[in-house]
């Protein structure tokens, strides 16, 4: 049971934005903001830093939700996502890659825990301003997502059915604003 | 020096948003339906609670400029934000407010840290669904707006004068600019 009186047929943060549809909206608008560009940081990377954040903050939602999402983008390697969860730094991603997720990582202890090696670090393997940027603001608002999901109590299912289903209708058809909570 | 080439006459979130403006219409959206409202909580308590989790997440630049936003509000307390951010069980606030100010400073650490216990004990203040709701989502807004400001490394060039000019100007226009 969540901690306020939601829809319980809807899980995680859409029971949420079905009980607030005024915050929803915004909510939603930064989502697609973030995610939903090739801008520098690709559609796949953008979701992959939002799943490895929210596997760090531990929210099952989150990170189910994000991951099929990521893993939709990546056809070619059905375990890349597990892997990143699992340990980014072995994993089969380029090392530009690793130098961003290394700042996300830092960004989800808190921002003062970035610091500035690390970030020359990235640029060195080619990350431009825009995609540091974008690392750390994308690292930022799911800490934000992850803390309302779960600072409300909501529940998520375990069935990887369901997140699979949603990833695809959300990827080819609705995006985040387009989604209905029901 | 920010980690990131910004415009350095530009305060705080302003060069970001500047920075990357593709941003900024949902992020603006978001904090004018979420603090310039005063259905359930005031703005006054809504600032109360962004300047409390920005002050647990020592982020300078957001717990000084709306401190001085939340102040705005509650003129007949002069010290009441410094009294917020000393210690706010102590502070003259309303049983109710403080119950929601311990919600908020569990989900600073994280959302999981929010217990039952707290969430009833808010209710029998007589908190309603809708403020442990909006609490919860502006103290999560925080920790995001608190990490992209110190995480992008955006030092604060506000003194006394400026910030209270700035907290005054937010209190009465809002974020809609």
């Amino acid at each position: 049971m969540a901690h306020i009186k939601v829809d319980e047929q809807l899980p995680g943060i859409r029971g949420l934005m079905d009980f607030r549809p005024l915050t929803a909206k915004p909510l939603n608008a930064l989502a697609d903001a973030l995610l939903r560009t090739d801008e520098g940081l690709s559609k796949g990377e953008r979701e992959l830093i939002a799943t490895f954040v929210s596997s760090l903050n531990d929210c099952f939602f989150c990170q189910n939700i994000h991951g099929a999402v990521a893993g939709y983008y990546h056809p070619e390697d059905e375990d890349l996502v597990d892997k990143v969860k699992r340990d980014y730094k072995n994993a089969p991603v380029t090392e530009k890659m690793k130098a961003l997720l290394s700042i996300a990582a830092n960004v989800q202890k808190g921002g003062k825990f970035v610091y500035e090696q690390q970030v020359e670090d990235a640029r060195a393997l080619g990350a431009t301003d825009i995609e540091i940027h974008d690392t750390v603001l994308i690292a930022a608002a799911f800490c934000m997502f992850n803390r309302y999901v779960d600072g409300l109590g909501t529940f998520a299912p375990d069935n990887p059915g369901m997140y699979r289903e949603r990833a695809r209708k959300i990827v080819e058809e609705t995006g985040y604003g387009g989604s209905s909570p029901k | 020096m920010a980690y990131i080439s910004l415009d350095e006459a530009l305060p705080g979130m302003r060069g970001l948003l500047s920075y990357r403006p593709v941003i900024a219409p949902p992020l603006m959206s978001l904090m004018q339906v979420l603090m310039r409202s005063n259905e359930g909580l005031s703005m006054g308590e809504r600032e109360v609670i962004a300047t409390y989790v920005s002050s647990l997440n020592d982020c300078y630049n957001c717990h000084s400029v709306h401190g001085e936003v939340a102040q705005c509000f509650y003129e007949s307390q002069p010290d009441l934000i410094s009294q917020i951010k000393a210690d706010f069980r102590f502070a003259e606030i309303s049983d109710k407010f403080k119950a929601l100010l311990d919600i908020a400073g569990s989900v600073q650490k994280g959302g999981k840290y929010v217990t039952e216990a707290q969430v009833s004990k808010a209710k029998e203040e007589g908190a309603t669904d809708l403020e442990i709701h909006d609490t919860v989502l502006i103290a999560a807004l925080f920790c995001f707006y608190n990490r992209y400001i110190d995480g992008l490394g955006i030092v604060s060039k506000d003194t006394p004068e400026s910030l209270k000019q700035r907290g005054k100007m937010m209190a009465e226009q809002g974020y809609g600019h």
